[in-house]
Order: C-alpha cells, then structure tokens, then sequence
C-alpha cells in the first residue's frame, strides 16, 4: 500500500477517531488516503485553529490531538499551537507536509525548515527520511507525546515519501533508547514526605496541571481528605481538587486568592505536586514562601530544584506517587489536631478576604457577574474554555471547577485567541457535555473563523464574548503601572459581533441586562448549534486581587 | 528582579545575583547521543535557548557507528550544571552523559599554532616545541606551524610562552575526554 495509507493506519492502531487540518500541495497523498481511511477530518478555517482544536480536544478528553498542515505557511501557521503545546504540556502529534526531498534545502516552494524552526519548542519531532520509517515513527510520535510529561511531536514528511509503495507491517514495541521516563517514584523519598508531612504543621498541597494530565485528581483529593490537608491549584491545575470545597484555598499566584498565597507565605511544609514554580506563583522568588521545606513530585526530573531548591524530590508519575504516599501517611497516624491552629489561620483570612467585587447600582453587567452567572446557569457542569486575559482570571476565579479537564485554558504561553478552537475540540471529543468558551473580545478575534467550521460540522460550542472594547489586561497593567497612558488598547466598537456570528452560520446574540442575565444565559446554552453572544460588561473593571509583577505574596493589592 | 512588564529598571547586580546550583568549577560533559541528522542542533539549540554558554565542543564517531560523542566543557560558575544535564536528558536523542569527575578523567586536546619566525627564532621555538613534546607540521621562510596535544593548561602555557614570537594564529579542537580505569566513560 501507499505509505500514505500505512500512515492512517497508524493513526487508527493509535486510537485516533478525529483530525483537525486543511490540505495543501505537500500533503495531498495524505488527503487522498483521508478520502476513505475511516477517520473523521474536520477541515478547518486556519491551522493555528486546528492546532489549538487538537489540544482542546487532547485537554479535555486525555487522548492524543492530531493537528495536521501542508508544507511552508500551513507549518509555519502551526508554530504557536505547537509552543502552546509544549508550555502547558499537552499530547498532540502535528504532521506536517515537506518538499519533496529532491527540493530540500534548495529554498523549494513553499519550502520552510519546520523542524528546525519548531525545535526549541517541541518535545520531539522527526523528518521522515524513508518511507518505510512512517509506521514506526508514527508510533513513537504517539508514544512521546502521551507518555512521561506529555507534549507536542512534530512529524515532517516529505511528499515524494508519502507516495512510495511499501510492505506495510503493524509496527510492534517502540524502541527509543533514550527516551524512558521515571513513572515509579522513589520508596525511601516517598517515606520520607510522608514524615515531613505528618511533621508539618502549617502544610499546603500545591497542585499543578501535571496531576491533571496524570489523571490522578481522586488520588490527590484521597490524599489531601485524609487529613485535612489544604489544597490549592495552580491556573492549569484547578479542577484537580474539586472546588468548592472546605480544603479549597483558591487558586495561588499572581491573580490567586489571598488565602492561598498567604498560606503559602506562611506555610512549613509546601508540598509540590505536578506544578512547576512559575513566575507567575513564585512572584519574588527570593521572598517566596521564606518559612518552608518543600516536597517537589513530577514526572520531569528537570522541573526539580529549577526554580526552588527541593528538600524531598520524588520523580514519578503522581497517581503512581499518590496513594503510596497516602498509605505512607496513614501508617504514620497523623495527629489530625495539630492542623487546628493553621486551620484557624487559614480560617481567619478567608473571612477577612473573600474573593469579590462591587457589583453595579444598576442594569450593567460587572464581568465577575457574568462567570458567576455561567456558573449558576451550568450548574458548574460544563466544559469551560478561555482566551487570554482579564476575562481568563475571572473565569479562573469564579468559575468553580469541581472535576479535572473541565478547564482548558493556555497558561504557560497565554495565546490569545486559544479559547475558541479548544472549545471546538473539546466539543468534539465530549459531545455529550456543555462546552462553552468565556472569550476575550480581543482574543476571540484572533481565532474567530473557527466558528464557521462549528457550524459547517454542527459543533454546539457557546461562546460569551466578555466585551470590554479594551484590550483589557493590557490596559489595566497600564493603569497601574504605566500612569493610566492608554496606548493601543481600545478596540473601539467594532466588530458587530452578533453580524459576524450570523455571518459564520452562528446564532449571535447580545446581552447587557443584568437582571436576566442567568435566564439569558440559559437560553443560549438551549440553542441549537454553535452560539456567539456578545456581553457588554463594564469597560475598565481591574482583575484582583494581584500580585504586582516581581513583588512578595504578602504585597497582594486590591 | 524587574520584569519585563513594569518600568523598573533591571540592575546588573540584580541579574547576576540571579540562579542557583551553581559548583564554581569547570565541567567536562561527555555525551552520548544516536547519530542521526540534527542531533547536534538539538544540543546546541537546547544551550542557546537556555542561556548555557559552551567553552569548548568537540564531536566525533564512537567505536559503534550508531552513536556520536560530543564532549563540551562550561563554566559552572555560571551555569547550573544540575539543570544542564536534566534538560540535556530529556532530548529524547542522548542516550547518555557523564558529567566528568576530573580526577578520574583523561581529558586531551589538540592545537595548531602558526608562529612567525625567522632564523634567528625558529632555533628557540624548536626547543620549546621539544620541551612540550609538540611537533612541527609545517615550516617556510617566514613561519611556522606547530601541532601540541595535552590538556587544557599546557596548551595554554605554550600559547603563553610563544606569543612574543608573534602568533599569527591558533586553532583548537576543544577537549575530548574518556574515563580512566575499566568502565565506560
Ligand atoms: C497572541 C497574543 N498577543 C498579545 C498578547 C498580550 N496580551 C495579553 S492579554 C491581552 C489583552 C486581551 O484582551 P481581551 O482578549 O479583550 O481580554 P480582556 O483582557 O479584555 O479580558 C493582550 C494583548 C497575548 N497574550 N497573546
């Protein structure tokens, strides 16, 4: 058969049951072979839409996205989905089409070195040098981009190679000799925790994506119940530790609850699972969390001691890790009560900082309003996506995520225009869930010709345009930092939202009433098909509380 | 530190007081990687991206012609060895690294140094090659070159001692290395 053929066959012995992609010259054997190969394609408007398809669809369902783009610009258009993929560790396998090898090198048209452009940003990628290499690397593609700390593979294949007739035989056992994660977790480290941890006295679980990705949130949640330990999540972690909850502190970091950063402040025991010290939760890092020891558990040893030196490193993958630890634990008989005083504490600052805002005197609707209304409307039941911004943080804060992969946002690269396409993935992997995107009317402009591949495909994604005509987050960093001089950040009034919906085959909708807003809200989630509604929400509203670029936990403002 | 975002002015203290790990010495890494196209790239860019400065590289074929050794030397004083390696692990194209204990290392390199000399000089400098054990390659009216292996402080002593003569050029290899004793480096 074709290699081109071998190549869907892989990707069905893969699992693969959906593509997102658009066709071009390097890749036209590969269409040929989609024609009848039994594997839905959805065609997309942009690559850089389909690319952020994959990853929603891998977010939200833990399979492997597959993303594919011709040669030169339909590569190149990949580029920020593939980095996104890399910051924020998710599992897609783009595959790309080359020049025929013949042309390589020679400045061919639509030639572009896409896998040297895409190695700083890759976990790894591979150029198809023979044609009999595809089966196998089709599988080793797979196999590194789901196992150990998941993450993008970039497959080239030149188009003359795709051609070639080869014998092709199922591929067996991977063989990558120097690719072999750390999944078991050292005994003696795992121990040794349990006893900081049974030790500690002011202990706090900081959760990150990486127990998400190992879908280890009940192991987590087992854990952190035996004791009352306090949790909170990162960004990409929440929805690890089921909010809200007695033990839920909020999410950490610079847009995070002062609860959870000044327990973090003030916490001896910091116990790190599948996050990785971010600037974005570190602040100073000189001044963070100056009174604790910490226990760092993740899948990549490299994480460890980058940023915060770790006293109890554990590599491993947590839900391997997890209950180790809590049987660990338990056989340790922890002394419940001694949490009482750090309770108390904790207790204390939630009472005297609870997250919240002024509402409006009248109709206008307050942006924290509407992810509280999104909320109630959902009953907290839906697959909530975001772009990037002030309207990502609300949606962080007020939105209770009370199970994993519920919220698929981008963290580690903060794409504006991600939240759109990754609702459309996430759609197509749960189709029998509510997928809704709380987008940015910046961001959503990035990426908004996806809404017309919902409808063409009858993909029922809900979009609520936070609309605040600013380029919001940007505008409030000016405000604050910058002397209130505005520079580039008004959007002005246009485009008609509602127009642009009806005109990608969309339902539009606008809302500005506050009092109907929950009602409004369900409304759209009842409309059939893929629904854009445009909310007018107060124009300079500031996310907070903050942690000011660079500055300590306990420096929280607002 | 001042970020990016805000109007605070970064400070060269600031930048420098930066990072951790860091052991103060001079670190030989051996590296064993498969030898397919690109690798070296991997490696290199994966220092770049970083901000890991490479002192030295040398890479050549190993006894199994599947694998190359790049050996390369950094300053740990300034780069967090520790976070060196764990990043150069997770390509996924090294198989293995070694990080180079000095006293059980044989560490060599070679250079080519291209001195002026007339007459008068080339009796001296024949000495001094003779003295580093070194060889001449190569000898006109007016220069001459000299090839001397060893370790890093020898060539540099001899660098040293025939500047005065006028060193039109040198050329290094950078330091390869293996272990001492029976097992694999
Ligand atoms: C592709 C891209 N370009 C620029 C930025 C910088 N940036 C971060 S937030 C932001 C404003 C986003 O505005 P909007 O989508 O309207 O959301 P809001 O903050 O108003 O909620 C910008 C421009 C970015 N994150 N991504």
């Amino acid at each position: 058969m074709r290699a081109v053929d071998a190549l869907m066959e892989c990707l069905k012995a893969e699992g693969v049951d959906v593509v997102f992609g658009i066709p071009g010259g390097a890749n036209l054997p590969t269409y040929d072979a989609f024609y009848e190969a039994g594997i839905r394609h959805i065609l997309v408007r942009h690559e850089a839409g389909g690319g952020h398809a994959a990853e929603g669809y891998a977010k939200a369902s833990g399979r492997v996205g597959v993303s594919l783009g011709t040669s030169g610009p339909g590569a190149t258009n990949l580029v920020t989905p593939i980095c996104d993929a890399m910051m924020d560790s998710v599992p897609v396998v783009f595959i790309t089409g080359q020049v025929r090898t013949e042309l390589l090198g020679t400045d061919g048209f639509q030639e572009a070195d896409i896998l040297g452009i895409t190695m700083p940003i890759v976990k790894h990628s591979f150029m198809i040098q023979h044609p009999l290499e595809i089966p196998r690397t089709i599988h080793e593609a797979f196999h590194v981009a789901r196992s150990g700390r998941p993450g993008p593979v970039v497959v080239d294949i030149p188009v003359d190679l795709s051609r070639v007739d080869i014998e092709y035989e199922p591929a067996g056992e991977v063989h990558l000799p120097g690719y072999q994660p750390t999944t078991e977790g050292n005994q003696k480290q795992i121990r040794l925790a349990a006893k900081a941890m049974v030790g500690a006295r002011r202990p706090v679980l900081y959760v990150g994506g990486g127990v998400v990705n190992a879908n280890a949130s009940a192991e987590l949640t087992e854990l952190a119940l035996a004791d009352r330990l306090p949790v909170t999540c990162t960004l990409m972690g929440l929805g690890a530790f089921p909010a809200p909850h007695p033990q839920w502190l909020g999410m950490l970091g610079m847009h995070g609850t002062r609860t959870a950063n000044y327990a973090m402040d003030e916490a001896d025991l910091i116990c790190a699972i599948g996050a990785r010290f971010d600037d974005r939760i570190t602040g100073k890092l000189s001044e963070f969390a100056p009174r604790a020891k910490f226990i760092h558990i993740d899948v990549d040893p490299a994480e460890i001691s980058k940023n915060v030196p770790a006293h109890i490193p554990i590599v491993g993958d947590a839900k391997n890790i997890l209950p180790r630890l809590l049987n660990e634990y338990r056989a340790l008989e922890p002394d419940t009560s001694r949490l009482d005083g750090w309770w108390e504490r904790i207790d204390g600052w939630r009472r005297q900082h609870p997250l919240g805002y002024e509402d409006s005197a009248d109709a206008e609707i307050k942006p924290q309003r509407l992810v509280q209304a999104l909320y109630e409307a959902t009953g907290g039941d839906a697959v909530v996506t975001s772009d990037v911004g002030q309207h990502q943080m609300w949606a962080a804060q007020y939105y209770h995520f009370n199970a994993p992969r519920n919220w698929i946002n981008s963290g580690g690269l903060g794409t504006m225009g991600f939240g759109l396409p990754a609702a459309m993935g996430a759609a197509v992997a749960r189709p029998d869930d509510t997928v809704i995107c709380i987008a940015g009317d910046g961001s959503v402009q990035m990426n908004m010709q996806e809404l017309a591949t919902c409808a063409e495909n009858g993909i029922p994604i809900k979009v609520f345009v936070m609309n605040n005509g600013y380029l919001g987050m940007v505008r409030q960093w000016q405000e604050l930092f910058w002397d209130k001089r505005y520079s580039q950040v008004d959007m002005g009034r246009w485009p008609d939202f509602v127009k642009l919906a009806e005109a990608h085959g969309a339902t539009g909708m606008r809302f500005t009433e506050k009092s109907t807003l929950v009602d409004d809200i369900k409304t759209a989630l009842a409309t059939d098909g893929p629904v854009l509604v445009d909310v007018r929400v107060t124009r300079e509203e500031n996310t907070y509380p903050m942690i000011p670029a660079g500055a300590a936990a306990r420096d929280m403002v607002g | 530190m001042g970020e990016p975002g805000t109007k605070e002015v970064i400070s060269l203290e600031e930048l420098e007081a930066a990072g951790m790990g860091r052991t103060g010495r001079k670190h030989l890494l051996s590296i064993l990687v498969e030898n397919k196209p690109g690798v070296l790239s991997r490696v290199t860019g994966l220092f770049a991206r970083r901000g890991f400065n490479i002192d030295t590289l040398a890479v050549g074929p190993t006894d199994d012609p599947s694998l190359s050794r790049i050996t390369l030397t950094l300053d740990g004083a300034l780069h967090p060895i520790d976070q060196v390696t764990k990043q150069l692990h997770k390509l996924i194209n090294v198989l293995k690294i070694r990080d180079l204990e000095p006293d059980e290392t044989l560490a060599r390199e070679l250079a080519l140094f291209k001195i002026s000399a007339d007459g008068a000089q080339r009796a001296e400098i024949t000495q001094l090659v003779e003295i580093f054990r070194g060889k001449i390659v190569d000898v006109n009216r007016r220069a001459m070159v000299v090839e001397i292996t060893g370790t890093q402080d020898k060539i540099e002593a001899f660098e040293r001692l025939v500047r005065p003569f006028g060193l039109v050029e040198m050329a290094r290899t950078g330091e390869i290395a293996i272990s001492r004793g029976r097992g694999e480096t």
